[in-house]
């Protein structure tokens, strides 16, 4: 029930601690921007990572070791290797 | 004029609106017919079909990136007379105004109007003006109606479809509707988005004289985009028509502005795009011949016609499935679910 | 575009559409209880080629769905009051109440702008200091941390004319309800990407631990495809689990800094579904100390007991008891530019995607 896509971040302003400020993020898509709010990002980013933007808020910074091994499972599953698939796709 | 602004005088027909139509209208709008000030435009006989079509323009935001409503407004009539075959001869410009509208606003509107005309090499003949009182208008509405002429050997109808044809987009989709979307308070995003807006009358001729008989018809994807236009086509010609998605022409911040807003790009109104249905035989050429034309320098194919369902589009997705393509039923509006 | 692209590759794509059908050795009837994944599956074209033997079946998970027609026509009251302006996703403006939409009143001359984010209502509030601005809220864990930051940081900068009405939903406990409906009989689960960014993958365990497999899944192509061969091999070996085929945006945990911001703001309420009548819990209410933001106190707009529209299915579709083909007004009386229930009006709603995407397919 979520349209939410991954955008750049270019850049920050405000400081995770300083409830004082706002926290807000210039993020980028293809060239597209918006600011974007960081109340609620579970981590808070840095310049050139990736966050999943939803409704005008980050929801969640992504970790490139995270979204390597993403990439990575599905194209194991598309090369027919189940017996990785079985030790990777655990509770996780 | 001593007034910055539009008074409900402007509209009476007295001095008041010969000022504006000689100080403003007239010192941008230079066909030797308007200057005439006559009742109606006397045109002269030539050879052809008639052909005659007039459209009205209401957009907000009045200027946006890459146009605006003056701009639109000669375009857009222009394409409609070019879609039939249409060579266009002359167009009218009627304003409705509304009182308090920003005299600053509307001659930059005008000096559009006029560049758009000047440069398509087709000229406004006759006119109107009207003013409604403040609160009764949206600053400015225009109808745009226009005459030209096609070749009597020249048919094209939406109906002309037959099996195996091919669609011809003349270039990149969604271009002015998300352009417009984009504008509008609490859903503005930054980036290169502009409006397409542009005369098409010339790609047309250019295809037209090289291959009169191998167009079926021209159609304009303006309001309800791409998918809606194909679904008439579709519907015309009782035929199915199977679009390949990963051939659709699309600028990657459109893309990427739609992805954001969750809006789709085949039903965004298109200003300056034509779609070509052709026969298969000399699709290649036609594409070819397109491509050398300003208007038409990214045209693509992205589909066929196709025996089926009647009034049927499909699209082939990139996994190797299939869906329907529907028309619009309302404004695009962006969501966030 | 990063991120998606790699997602959406035909090379990736098309050998997972085959390793689907080779995973499937026992049927799958799996719910999807996301609104966007019902929405990504017909529009990527997997409904086409799903192989046999597997059968999705649409949950509530579409917010605009299963907001009570009272919860619709008190929105619409709310934007006929003068002095309001109100602002929603766009998602909500053509919703029937018992009386017409939003649509219908904007044209009548309520104020009712679409925003993308929750914060542009608020800066419509700054920008509209004579509006009481209302932001109708309606959404999923997804969406609920960011309208909870927009009131707090209406509280923080001392903001007097915004509030918010919520009709906000949690996922989990209707789930748990609907899994306890004898005719439901479903046994794989694929559970909504974004939601499950802020709640975490865990919080399917219980219904894993009563033997439905479950897959956390995004949703691109590539996403949706995997998610669904891993429901199949969970079915066929007979094992049920929680597994996570999103890890790029999705933990075991989710998102707690966000979940922190919920519990600041909202407090679960029992609140009513469409279809699903009253759920205990199943709600959020604006907690009292930020009862100035809070819609319902602000205007006393009393929330009226519509019965659901005569004929309307939406109720079982939403339950997964029934397909929109089956609902007596489907493409009849109930179409997308006349629709009876939210089912139909909703871009991601069942039986929308099926009038646009399902036919014949």
């Amino acid at each position: 029930m979520c349209l939410a896509v991954p955008m750049k971040v270019e850049q920050i302003e405000g400081d995770p601690d300083d409830f004082t400020q706002d926290q807000i993020a210039v993020v980028n898509m293809d060239g597209v921007s918006r600011q974007v709010r960081l109340d609620v990002v579970d981590r808070w980013p840095e310049v050139g990572d990736y966050v999943i933007v939803h409704a005008g808020f980050a929801i969640h910074s992504m970790v490139e070791e995270e979204a390597k091994r993403n990439i990575e499972l599905i194209r194991e599953m598309a090369s027919h290797m189940p017996e990785e698939i079985l030790i990777h796709g655990g509770n996780s | 004029m001593s007034d910055k602004t539009i008074l409900l005088d402007h509209g009476s027909g007295g001095l008041a609106s010969q000022e504006l139509i000689g100080e403003l209208f007239l010192k941008h709008l230079t066909s030797p017919i308007l200057k005439g000030l006559e009742d109606s435009a006397v045109l002269d006989n030539r050879p052809g079909k008639l052909v005659f079509t007039t459209d009205s323009y209401v957009v907000d935001p009045l200027f946006f990136p890459g146009g605006d409503i003056g701009k639109l407004a000669v375009h857009g009539t222009i394409n409609d007379l070019a879609m039939r075959g249409g060579e266009p001869v002359c167009l009218s410009l009627a304003l409705i105004l509304e009182e308090g509208m920003s005299l600053e606003e509307l001659e930059r509107i005008i000096i559009s109007v006029a560049e758009a005309s000047e440069s398509s090499a087709v000229p406004i003949v006759t006119g109107d003006t009207k003013v409604v009182p403040r609160g009764k208008g949206d600053k400015v509405f225009i109808n745009t109606s226009g005459i030209g002429l096609v070749d009597e050997s020249i048919s094209l109808s939406s109906r002309n479809g037959r099996p195996g044809d091919v669609v011809i987009l003349s270039g990149t989709m969604g271009d002015h509707g998300i352009t417009i979307m984009t504008r509008r308070a609490g859903i503005a995003l930054d980036g290169d988005l502009r409006s397409d807006t542009a005369a098409l009358h010339r790609l047309v001729a250019a295809i037209l004289a090289a291959y009169p008989q191998d167009v079926r018809t021209f159609r304009d994807p303006t309001r309800g985009g791409v998918a809606s236009t194909l679904n008439e086509i579709a519907a015309a010609s009782g035929l199915t028509i199977s679009l390949e998605e990963e051939l659709l022409p699309i600028r990657a911040e459109v893309r990427a502005a739609c992805e954001i807003l969750g809006l789709e790009p085949l039903y965004l109104a298109n200003e300056g795009k034509c779609l070509a249905v052709v026969d298969p035989a000399s699709a290649a050429e036609i594409l070819h011949l397109m491509k050398q034309t300003e208007a038409g320098r990214d045209a693509v194919v992205i589909g066929r016609l196709e025996e089926g369902k009647a009034g049927r589009v499909l699209i082939n997705t990139p996994i190797g499935g299939s869906r329907v393509v529907t028309p619009l039923h309302g404004e695009p509006l962006p969501r966030i679910c | 575009m990063k991120h998606i692209d790699e997602y959406r590759d035909s090379r990736l794509v098309k050998p997972l559409v085959a390793e689907l059908q080779q995973s499937l050795t026992r049927p799958v009837r799996l719910m999807e209880v996301c609104g966007t994944h019902t929405m990504a599956i017909f529009r990527s074209g997997v409904r086409s080629i799903l192989p046999e033997g597997m059968e999705i079946v649409s949950g509530p998970g579409c917010p605009v769905c299963v907001t009570s027609a009272s919860h619709m026509d008190a929105f619409i009251s709310m934007a006929e009051v003068s002095g309001v302006r109100v602002a929603i996703f766009g998602d909500l403006f053509r919703v029937p109440g018992s009386n017409g939409s939003l649509a219908n009143a904007a044209a009548r001359g309520a104020k009712v702008d679409v925003v993308y984010s929750p914060m542009d209502a608020l800066d419509a509030a700054r920008n509209n200091p004579d509006d009481l601005v209302v932001f109708l809220g309606v959404g999923f864990e997804t969406t609920t941390p960011g309208i909870a930051a927009t009131i707090l940081a209406a509280h923080k900068t001392g903001i007097e004319n915004f509030c918010v009405f919520s009709t906000q939903k949690v996922i989990p406990g209707p789930l748990e309800t609907l899994m306890q409906d004898p005719e439901l009989n479903i046994n794989a689960l694929l559970c909504p990407g974004h939601v499950s960014a802020i709640i975490g993958a865990g919080a399917y365990q219980p219904f894993a631990d009563q033997g439905l497999a479950c897959v956390v899944a995004g949703f691109e192509p590539a996403d949706l495809i995997n998610g669904l061969i891993l429901l199949a091999r969970q079915v066929g070996s007979g094992e049920a689990k929680v597994e996570n085929i999103y890890p790029r945006v999705v933990s075991w945990d989710g998102n707690r800094r966000a979940q922190a911001m919920v519990d600041e703001i909202f407090e679960p309420v029992d609140m009513e579904w469409r279809g699903l009548g009253m759920l205990a819990k199943s709600g959020l209410a604006i907690r009292e100390t930020y009862a100035k933001f809070d819609a319902e106190k602000r205007l006393d707009i009393p929330i009226p007991h519509v019965p659901e529209p005569k004929g309307c299915l939406c109720g079982q579709i939403l339950k997964g008891q029934t397909t929109p083909p089956h609902c007596p007004i489907f493409g009849t009386r109930c179409t997308p530019a006349n629709p009876v229930g939210p089912c139909m009006v909703s871009s991601e709603g069942t039986c929308a995607a099926y009038h646009k995407y399902g036919q014949d397919v």
